[in-house]
């Protein structure tokens, strides 16, 4: 058995169809929704703003600090207890590596900036789809960038390197990988990267080269929703 | 976001507000958006002009209480997301996400909105239980409502899922066509008291600044099934009998809109 034909018949770098919208969330001083396949995630930014609890504070520089969560009835078992779970928080962690490396907050010494990501419902990738959101509700709040990020999951299933696997192939009966990568767009370096599964070092680099050309479509969406939001008639109305 | 009581107390003696509407008009956009997670058994997503509130049912399995074998049960949780307002902090549910969700279930529980011995599958041993959790997006105001109107519309959207006929297991990826059983369809409308005044849908200014406020949870024959006063101040008995009569009024414009947007 050989994995040729992809489950929901994609080619094997063709993405899932996408959706992106900036500033969905007016409380926020930033917001996006980003939505790959039937993974959805909607990303709020609030500040830069007085940190607490204090002792976190740092004198130096502001503090990028992200907060992941799926909803108790987005996942496709039973319930999830609402509260944060080990896997929740480690996802935090890891999107707050992936985002820091963007983001300039020297001008914000004491403060922070909290990054919400929630997600009402997930089809496998959703810390990607979290990350490609907050990225873009980072740039909505006009907290200085100096670069974008953007996310995918790359992977191989039965001995076919693919992009952006759902759970269907997630939970493929083979020797599968998944492998959550996101990426700087201009100086093209990986800031998130994580893999289970079984791989080879070859299919591995080559999984990788298929994240840095199929992003450019991550990229091209994220851009064009906050171009959407900031053009000139729809900005009047606001 | 600086808050002016007293420009609000002054307008809402005078039959006006902030922003231009009437006292008992609700805002703009009103938009009932159902089946917006397939994860859940049904879901909708609310918006009453700038507040976006998300509900999701999920179904299981469960052994009946004791006291009721006959039949399933119903929880109504709410989770007021850091995401949604600045105000909101992560951790365990306050006062304000507990009233929200208890005020909710109360509206729904004591309708006997959900024909629970329908939901009884073997009695004594198994029964379909009903969580619906509440999810703010955008608080701007008025969650009571919103929360009410998107709990309603993800128990009407809800579809049970397949079980296995010989290990009993659901299958929470297949849905059958088999919708809850409801019996009646109870909306809460909330009325505030502002220096006198009494109004409908208020803003986050408007809710910083009221007085005394009462939720009537009403079914489409009218039955009031739950209520909640809030605030500080009294009401009277004929403020009382005033509120009922908008919140009746109001439930049957909130209904009107939630059959439009689910035909």
């Amino acid at each position: 058995m050989v994995y040729t034909k992809r489950l929901d018949g994609r080619k094997i770098d063709e993405l899932r169809p996408m959706e992106a919208k900036a500033g969905v969330i007016p409380n926020a001083d930033g917001s996006a929704m980003f939505k790959a396949g039937k993974t959805t995630a909607y990303a709020a930014v609030y500040g830069p703003r007085e940190m607490y609890p204090r002792f976190l504070q740092n004198p130096k520089i502001g503090v990028l600090r992200c907060h992941y969560g799926m909803m108790p009835f987005s996942g496709s078992g039973e319930r999830i207890r609402p509260g944060n779970s080990r896997r929740a928080q480690e996802i935090a962690m890891v999107m707050t590596k992936a985002l820091n490396n963007v983001v300039d907050l020297s001008a914000f010494p004491n403060a922070v900036v909290d990054v919400y990501v929630d997600l009402p419902q997930t089809d496998a990738g959703t810390r990607c789809a979290a990350i490609s959101a907050a990225s873009m509700a980072l740039a909505d709040a006009g907290i200085p960038m100096k670069d974008m990020i953007s996310s995918v999951a790359v992977g191989q299933v039965d001995g076919t390197v693919v992009a952006d696997l759902c759970y269907d192939e997630e939970a493929y009966d083979a020797i599968v990988s998944d492998v959550p990568v996101a990426m700087t767009h201009n100086s093209r370096e990986i800031t998130l990267l994580q893999m289970d599964g079984e791989i080879s070092k070859d299919d591995l680099i080559k999984s990788l080269r298929m994240a840095d050309s199929v992003l450019d479509k991550v990229y091209d969406l994220q851009k064009s929703a906050l171009k959407e939001r900031f053009s000139m008639d729809k900005g009047a109305e606001k | 976001m600086i808050v002016n009581n007293e420009t609000i107390a002054h307008l809402a003696k005078d039959n006006q507000r902030l922003d231009g509407r009437s006292l008992i008009e609700y805002r703009q956009p009103i938009k009932i958006e159902t089946n917006i997670s397939w994860t859940a058994e049904g879901s909708a997503k609310v918006q009453i002009g700038e507040t976006v509130i998300m509900a999701g049912v999920k179904l299981s399995l469960e052994k009946p209480y004791n006291d009721t074998p006959d039949q399933g049960g119903i929880m109504i949780n709410a989770e007021l997301l850091p995401l949604s307002s600045p105000d909101y902090e992560s951790g365990p549910p306050g006062i304000k996400a507990i009233e929200l969700a208890r005020v909710t279930d109360r509206g729904i529980r004591e309708a006997k909105a959900i024909d629970m011995k329908k939901l009884c599958v073997t009695p004594g041993e198994k029964a379909w239980f009903v969580i619906v959790d509440i999810v703010t997006i955008n608080d701007a105001g008025n969650l009571f409502d919103a929360a009410s109107l998107a709990v309603l519309s993800a128990l009407k959207a809800a579809k049970f899922p397949v079980v296995d006929p010989e290990t009993g297991a659901i299958n929470y990826k297949k849905k059958t066509e088999e919708s809850l059983p409801l019996l009646k369809e109870p909306l809460a409308v909330t009325v505030y008291k502002i220096n006198g005044s009494l109004l409908i849908d208020p803003t986050s200014e408007e809710e910083k600044s009221y007085d005394a406020r009462l939720t009537v949870a009403s079914d489409d024959n009218g039955t009031i099934s739950a209520m909640q006063k809030g605030g500080d101040s009294p009401l009277s008995i004929d403020e009382v009998e005033k509120i009922c009569d908008i919140a009746l009024e109001k439930a049957k414009f909130l209904r009107k809109e939630l059959n439009a947007a689910l035909k």
